[in-house]
């Protein structure tokens, strides 16, 4: 394909649109597939053909639009409106009033001035339920692939490296890494063979933005790949995503294969030289394949197991060859980069962490849903605001980031922005991007309990501190929650957590402790009360003075 | 090849840029505990007795695939490091049925040596008291996974010397378990060519010798040295340890 296809592809899908008067946009996410969404476009189109409109209205599914609690969600394109709980029948009403009637169904229209919709700044999910993602004209309709085109025809692979790296962009699945200075370490590594993998072995308990983004828009991901590519000098890439996300895989299936009929990922993409091929890696269940070095090997098939850094990926990695491996969402971060700029990325977020971040709104919370925001936020923006506060009245009581790896922030650290740093320095991090709500009835032993859990479940048990030590964390645990154990306990768990924190071969064993050592910061009196009455020996109490 | 210096312990020492910090220890006599290295297979880095601190630098290193850098400060046994290491020994010995009075090793442990080494005087965790199997399917050798503490030796022996590969972890976390091909009995175990290399290899009485009772096997690993230098050099010999 060359840049002029490009344009008259991008050209001939909006004509193609333009000539219906209207487009009802259906959201066909896992989250509001679950709330039966299939029966809702049904709906739609059931009743445009009642009033002969099939020629005139287009029903379009598309990926997640954020409220998932309140799924499944329409959206009328024409004047914006977006409603909420819309099942068959809603459905017809809403074509019978407020299609064919130009009056609003008010009982499910959402207000789209709330903060909800208003305080989020969307760039990763700007195209998530706008299109559909099984094609790939709808996303080169509205300025797909253009970014790549730049890239490969106006850009030198430095200049791509430079340009991330002025963005500040930094890595999304937790850690926080430059990503420019990944890639140059990548492009800079001696070797022939290169790679580019997308990490969507997204595991931490309630939370779901890279899915999202694989299922609303999954070309984003892979034109991130291909600028990846371009820039590092890789001709191979691999996504490598769990199989609990069958409609992400189906959907990149189908976004791999039109991309390589558009020849977009092929051989000489936009006439250059540079050749890129992407293949699909599917996971079996393991939550430590998420950490890079155990995602190398399962790729190639063995058993996810981490082994030490360094040598780290970006210099010995698949195959022994230099490998990127960024997250989905770093990824769909890349082509507004290089589209836009990186000044003007930068010039969002705070200076150290930039542009925006997707987190995941669940637990006890009214709006559950995905939601993008920029970095530096204030947290009570996001619960209060954004998320609605907690639901019937109940007080907030903490908010657990960075899943089994994170901590807890309470209520004092409310305005805490939300960046990389501020989140570290009260104990917890930045994560993927779950957030878990916590109201006044979570018991905090118990959370930090759950998460020990799966730790404890997901332990590769490669390494001693990790294999047992989780174990007896968690034993520990049980034992106060039982309310058998005593303060030496508490004291053996402090200890034991740091010592499995300190000791531990990967993140996943580094970072198990968290949880635990979080609650014990600011909730140690929920630990305390749980505590066996010591019984025996109390210290005599000077006898009152009879006189 | 580079030599680099830098100090361990506050001694100045000096090794090859290729060498870990381990090898250059024990170079200098400088006694670092391991469990999962054994000279002549990879490093994996797992058991993690061997964490040693460099000045300036939060994380803790394994000596066994750490390499050295010029005027770097390593020390090798503070006061955090060696609560550090009894931890780790009193989480293995908390994990197996380890039973020293009837083990076939019993005095020739690897294990029993690090909970002397450490100063292992009792354990503060619960006793798992894990199910587990013991095959005596094999007509020379027996397995109990009641002993094992997955160091994983007895697989990289096999896969990297005797080109086998019969072992492979099975399971994860706690159920971790050693198994033979696709987690049959040992003895119908087609890959299994029965030269004893993991048997040897083992740290502790999971591997052992049939007919052999309480306290009566020891364990020579020397073969391995003779074999890795022969492979390197093409001559049966043993290479000249430094130090140690």
């Amino acid at each position: 394909m060359t840049l002029e296809e490009l344009h008259q592809l991008a050209e001939k899908e909006r004509g193609r649109q333009q000539a219906f008067t209207n487009r009802v946009l259906v959201c066909s996410s896992t989250g509001c597939i679950a709330c039966n969404s299939g029966m809702t476009r049904d709906g739609f189109i059931t009743a445009i053909k009642e009033h002969d409109l099939e020629n005139e209205i287009e029903v379009v599914g598309t990926g997640c639009m954020g409220l998932c609690a309140l799924g499944p969600l329409a959206l009328i394109e024409g004047d914006g409106r977006l409603y909420r709980n819309v099942d068959g029948s809603v459905a017809s009403a809403i074509v019978a009033r407020h299609i064919v009637g130009g009056e609003v169904v008010d009982d499910n229209m959402l207000d789209t001035d709330d903060p909800f919709f208003a305080s989020q700044m969307k760039i990763v999910l700007e195209h998530c339920g706008r299109i559909d993602p099984g094609r790939i004209e709808e996303y080169i309709a509205v300025g797909g692939y253009s970014a790549l085109a730049k890239a490969i025809t106006e850009m030198k692979p430095e200049e791509v490296i430079e340009e991330i790296r002025k963005s500040g962009l930094r890595g999304r699945g937790g850690a926080g890494y430059p990503t420019g200075l990944k890639w140059d370490v990548s492009r800079k590594a001696p070797g022939d063979q290169k790679y580019v993998i997308c990490n969507g072995d997204e595991g931490d308990p309630g939370a779901y933005m890279d899915r999202n983004v694989l299922e609303s828009d999954p070309h984003r991901v892979l034109e991130g790949m291909a600028i990846a590519a371009y820039a590092v000098g890789a001709n191979q890439g691999y996504i490598y995503t769990r199989a609990e996300y069958p409609l992400a895989i189906e959907r990149l299936k189908v976004a791999i294969k039109q991309a390589e009929k558009h020849g977009l990922l092929g051989n000489r993409i936009f006439e250059s030289h540079f050749n890129f091929r992407i293949d699909m890696r599917i996971g079996a269940g393991a939550f430590v394949c998420g950490e890079e070095t155990a995602l190398l090997r399962s790729i190639k098939g063995r058993r996810g197991r981490p082994r030490p850094r360094p040598p780290y990926p970006s210099e010995n990695g698949l195959f022994g060859a230099p490998t990127v491996i960024n997250n989905v969402e770093t990824l769909a971060n890349i082509a507004p980069i290089i589209d836009r700029s990186g000044a003007w990325f930068a010039g969002i977020g705070t200076p150290n962490s930039t542009g925006t971040k997707i987190f995941a709104l669940t637990g006890k919370i009214e709006h559950t849903g995905l939601i993008e925001v920029p970095m530096g936020i204030p947290l009570r923006e996001i619960i209060f605001d954004i998320g609605g506060g907690t639901p019937d009245g109940t007080e907030f009581k903490a908010v657990q980031t960075g899943g089994p790896s994170g901590g807890c922030v309470p209520k004092e650290h409310l305005d805490l922005p939300v960046d990389y740093e501020s989140l570290k320095a009260v104990g917890s991090m930045m994560g993927s991007g779950g957030m878990i709500v916590m109201d006044s009835d979570s018991e905090m032993v118990d959370v930090a309990k759950f998460f020990m859990e799966f730790c404890v479940e997901e332990s590769c048990g490669k390494c001693i501190p990790c294999r047992v030590g989780t174990r007896h964390l968690h034993l520990l645990l049980e034992k106060i929650t039982r309310g058998e154990a005593t303060a030496d306990d508490v004291a053996l768990l402090e200890e034991l957590c740091i010592m499995v924190k300190e000791t531990s071969l990967c993140g996943l064993g580094q970072s198990a402790p968290n949880p635990v050592l979080s609650t014990l910061r600011f909730f140690r009196e929920e630990y305390d009360e749980l505590l066996k009455p010591v019984l025996g020996y109390e210290p005599s109490k000077p006898e009152a003075d009879p006189s | 090849m580079p030599i680099l210096t830098f100090a361990m312990n506050g001694h100045q020492v000096s090794g090859h840029d290729d060498e870990t910090l381990l090898q250059i220890a024990r170079q200098h006599g400088i006694h670092i505990p391991t469990l999962c290295h054994l000279d002549g297979l990879s490093d994996i880095g797992a058991c993690r007795l061997c964490l040693v601190e460099i000045e300036g630098q939060d994380k803790l290193v394994a000596a066994c695939v750490t390499k050295p850098q010029e005027g770097m400060s390593v020390h090798t046994d503070t006061e955090r490091l060696q609560r550090y290491r009894r931890t780790i020994v009193e989480l293995l010995a908390s994990e197996g049925n380890h039973q020293c009075a009837v083990c076939v090793v019993n005095e020739h442990c690897q294990l029993q040596d690090l909970a002397y080494a450490v100063e292992l005087q009792y354990v503060r965790f619960p006793y798992l008291y894990p199910k587990r199997t013991l095959d005596a399917t094999h007509k020379d050798f027996v397995m109990d996974r009641n002993r094992c503490v997955l160091c994983s030796r007895c697989i990289r022996v096999c896969h990297e010397v005797e080109g086998a590969h019969t072992w492979d972890t099975a399971g994860r976390s706690f159920h971790c378990t050693i198994m033979a091909d696709m987690d049959q009995p040992w003895g119908t175990a087609a890959s299994c060519t029965s030269c004893g290399k993991c048997v040897w290899v083992c740290p502790t009485g999971a591997l052992f010798e049939k007919g052999q009772t309480v306290a009566e096997m020891e364990k020579h690993r020397d073969f391995l040295k003779y074999i890795v230098t022969a492979r390197r050099t093409g001559e049966w010999i043993a290479e000249e340890e430094e130090g140690e």
